[in-house]
C-alpha cells in the first residue's frame, strides 16, 4: 500500500522524516565504528578520517547535513502541530516554510563542508 | 469519451490472488465512477461486486482506491481523474470479493470508543441547552459518513492493522468535546492505549481522503492534547 497509495506532501513531509531518521541511525552505527577504531587500529582510523577528508567523504557528510537539517526542522514543525492542532489547517504553508530554512541554511552550510575537499576555504575537520 | 478502466478483481472462489482487469467504458466528463462501475456490472460482466447504496456522497458506502487515493465512487467525475481510471478495494482490510472489503474490524473499533451520547442525569423538564460555541467545538467531527476512507489512507493503520485508527478518534472526539456528555474521562482512557492517538504520524493522509472535508487530523491532535492534559 505504501507504495500504492498517492498520499500528498503530508505523507512526503513524513516519509523524507523517516528516511532522514533511518540515515541518521546508520551513521552514528558508523561513527560507532570509526571511534572505536582510534583505540583498536590508530593506522586504520587515520586512513578512514582520510576518506572522511576526500570529495565523496565530504559530499556524504552534506548529504548527512542535510538528513540532519531535515529531521530538525520538520521535526519542529512536527512538535508545532502537536501542541497547536489548529495549525493543521496550516501543514503545508510550514512544510513549505522548512524548506525555505532548508535552503537558506543548507545550501551554505553544504558549500563549507564540501569546498575544502576542491581548495576553496571552508570547514577544515 | 472512452475510458480505460481498470479494476482489481478478486472472486475467492476462482482466483488464487488479486488481478487487475481492464474495460473500455463511454463515458461523459460528468459521469461518476459508480456510473463506470455500474455500466461494466450492467453490460459486461454481471459478477463484478461492489459496495453502494445512496449514490449521492452521504452513506459512504462506496469508498474505493481510485487512482491512487480514497474516495467515494459516487463524489469523483470522470473529469478529475481522466482517460485513465483505475479503480481497488479500501487497503488494509480483507477482501471479500472485487472491490468488498470486509468492514467488521473497522466497526469493532468505531464500537470501542463509545460513539453515544452518555449522560445519567435525570431529564430536565425544560430543554438542555447548548451555546453556539459549546457546539462549534465539535462541529467538524459530526459530519463523519464511516466511509473508511480515512483509516485506510494511514500508513500506520497499514503497518499496524490494530490502531485504532482515524475515523474512530474522530467519532471519539465528536462526543469527548460535546458538553452535554459525561464519558469524556473514559474515552480518553480507551484511546490513551499503545493502539490510540499515539500511532498517528501526521501524514494528512485521512484529511485528503476524507469525502466529508473533515480536518480529521486536526481532531486526533486535539484528542492527544486532552489526554496529555488529564495525565498532566
Amino acid at each position: 500500500m505504501l507504495l500504492r497509495y498517492r498520499g500528498g506532501p503530508g505523507m512526503l513531509a513524513w516519509a523524507f522524516h523517516r528516511i532522514a531518521g533511518v540515515a541518521l541511525w546508520a551513521f552514528i552505527l558508523l561513527h560507532v565504528l570509526d571511534i572505536w577504531l582510534a583505540a583498536a587500529n590508530p593506522g586504520l582510523y587515520d586512513e578512514v578520517l582520510a576518506v572522511y577528508a576526500s570529495l565523496p567523504g565530504r559530499m556524504g557528510e552534506a548529504l548527512l547535513g542535510a538528513a540532519l537539517l531535515y529531521h530538525a526542522l520538520n521535526g519542529l514543525r512536527i512538535i508545532a502541530l502537536d501542541f497547536w492542532p489548529r495549525l493543521t489547517r496550516y501543514h503545508l504553508q510550514l512544510w513549505y516554510a522548512s524548506w525555505v530554512v532548508f535552503f537558506l541554511v543548507g545550501i551554505p552550510g553544504a558549500y563549507l563542508i564540501v569546498a575544502p575537499a576542491l581548495g576553496l576555504p571552508g570547514l577544515k575537520g | 469519451m472512452q475510458v480505460d478502466l481498470r479494476i482489481l478483481r478478486y472472486d475467492p472462489e476462482r482466483d488464487d490472488a488479486p488481478h487487475w482487469e481492464s474495460y473500455a467504458v463511454e463515458a461523459g466528463p460528468m459521469d461518476r465512477v459508480l456510473n463506470l462501475l455500474h455500466a461494466v456490472k450492467d453490460t459486461v460482466d454481471g459478477t463484478l461486486t461492489f459496495r453502494r447504496s445512496c449514490a449521492h456522497g452521504i452513506c459512504g458506502s462506496d469508498a474505493m482506491l481510485i487512482n491512487g487515493r480514497n474516495r467515494l465512487a459516487c463524489k469523483v467525475r470522470v473529469e478529475q481523474l481522466g482517460r485513465r481510471i483505475s479503480v481497488a478495494p479500501l487497503g488494509g482490510m480483507p477482501v471479500v470479493k472485487d472491490l468488498v472489503v470486509d468492514m467488521d474490524g473497522f466497526f469493532a473499533k468505531y464500537r470501542s470508543v463509545m460513539p453515544f451520547l452518555v449522560n445519567d442525569a435525570p431529564a430536565s423538564a425544560r430543554e438542555s441547552r447548548q451555546s453556539q460555541a459549546e457546539r462549534e467545538r465539535f462541529d467538524d467531527t459530526t459530519k463523519c459518513i464511516l466511509c473508511a476512507a480515512c483509516t485506510t489512507s494511514c500508513p500506520s493503520f497499514w503497518a499496524q492493522p490494530s490502531y485504532v485508527g482515524p475515523a474512530a478518534i474522530v467519532q471519539a472526539h465528536r462526543f469527548i468535546f460535546d458538553s452535554r456528555d459525561t464519558a469524556a474521562d473514559d474515552r480518553l482512557e480507551i484511546l490513551a492505549d499503545q493502539d490510540g492517538v499515539w500511532r498517528c504520524r501526521t501524514t494528512f493522509n485521512c484529511v485528503t481522503a476524507c469525502p466529508r472535508e473533515i480536518n480529521v487530523t486536526g481532531a486526533i491532535l486535539e484528542v492527544t492534547r486532552a489526554i496529555v492534559a488529564r495525565h498532566g
